[in-house]
């Protein structure tokens, strides 16, 4: 129960690490980041790798936004499984819908209730 | 007169290097509490819900991205984000923060062409590039399977 713990904040730090390698070592922009952490997310589920990360760091696996990736391929591959190949485009979202509606929704609520302060 | 060479040699010299060791280091610990949050919250959804340990990661995200707007419409999340780099954008926190400010910062420009119209302006590459590789990597893994190289 208390090791999960301890590898979530592991695994998720060193996610966190190997992005900041790429603002500070290959130079690349914060979105260039997200977006190869993204795929890099996308294509380790595509090898079947993401979901043993998860099992053995948790929450350290799912809240990176490799997981992003990671939810979406598998969603595909859920319904590509289940109706060939039509399932690839539908199953998209089917697993990780909650980051996307999460984001409008709360984007929204706070376009509504707060002021920018300068820089937000 | 110094020549173009001279000098941006003279330039790489005197401006500070970014202190490697310690962004590396910053980021480890913000992106590692980050996710020890998000940890604690998922047990909390397991424990007091009907969730497992793969269905808590929906309402986890979720509830993250909820604290993300209160800390960053109360300007906060700005602070950890100098502090820990990418500690703070590659969580999923970091996603909410780029959608959520870009609604709040065009707010001013009504909610349909500013606060709808932006919303997605950072976050947008993520989302495209997410679904590009899914796909892409889904259809690769189907074909594989048709032709009986790969199972599920």
């Amino acid at each position: 129960m208390l090791s999960i713990f301890v590898t979530a904040f592991v695994v998720g730090g060193l996610i966190c690490v190997i992005g900041q390698l790429l603002f500070d070592v290959a130079n690349l922009t914060p979105a260039h980041t997200l977006c190869i952490l993204v795929v890099a997310g996308s294509i380790l589920d595509g090898f079947g790798l993401y979901e043993p990360l998860i099992d053995f760091a948790g929450a350290g696996a799912t809240v990176p936004i490799t997981s992003f990736g990671n939810a979406l391929t598998h969603g595909a591959m859920a319904e590509a499984e289940k109706h060939g190949f039509v399932g690839v485009l539908t199953g998209m979202f089917e697993v990780t819908s909650s980051g996307i509606s999460a984001a409008i929704l709360f984007g929204f609520i706070a376009s509504v209730i707060f002021r920018p302060k300068g820089k937000v | 007169m110094m020549d173009e060479k001279k000098y941006a040699e003279l330039e790489s010299k005197i401006s500070p290097k970014p202190p490697l060791i310690r962004n590396l280091f910053t980021a480890f610990i913000t992106g590692g509490t980050i996710c020890l949050i998000g940890q604690g919250i998922s047990v909390f959804y397991m424990t007091y819900f009907d969730f497992t340990e793969r269905t808590a990661s929906n309402p986890t995200v979720a509830t993250l991205i909820f604290i993300a707007m209160l800390l960053t419409g109360f300007g906060q999340y700005r602070k950890i984000a100098q502090f820990g780099g990418a500690g703070s954008a590659v969580p999923i926190t970091g996603f909410g923060n780029a959608v959520i400010s870009a609604a709040i910062e065009h707010r001013s420009e009504g909610y349909v062409l500013g606060v709808g119209g932006n919303m997605f302006k950072l976050a947008g590459s993520v989302i495209l590039f997410g679904v590009a590789s899914a796909f892409i990597v889904a259809l690769i893994k189907t074909i594989l399977v048709k032709f009986g190289v790969v199972s599920w």
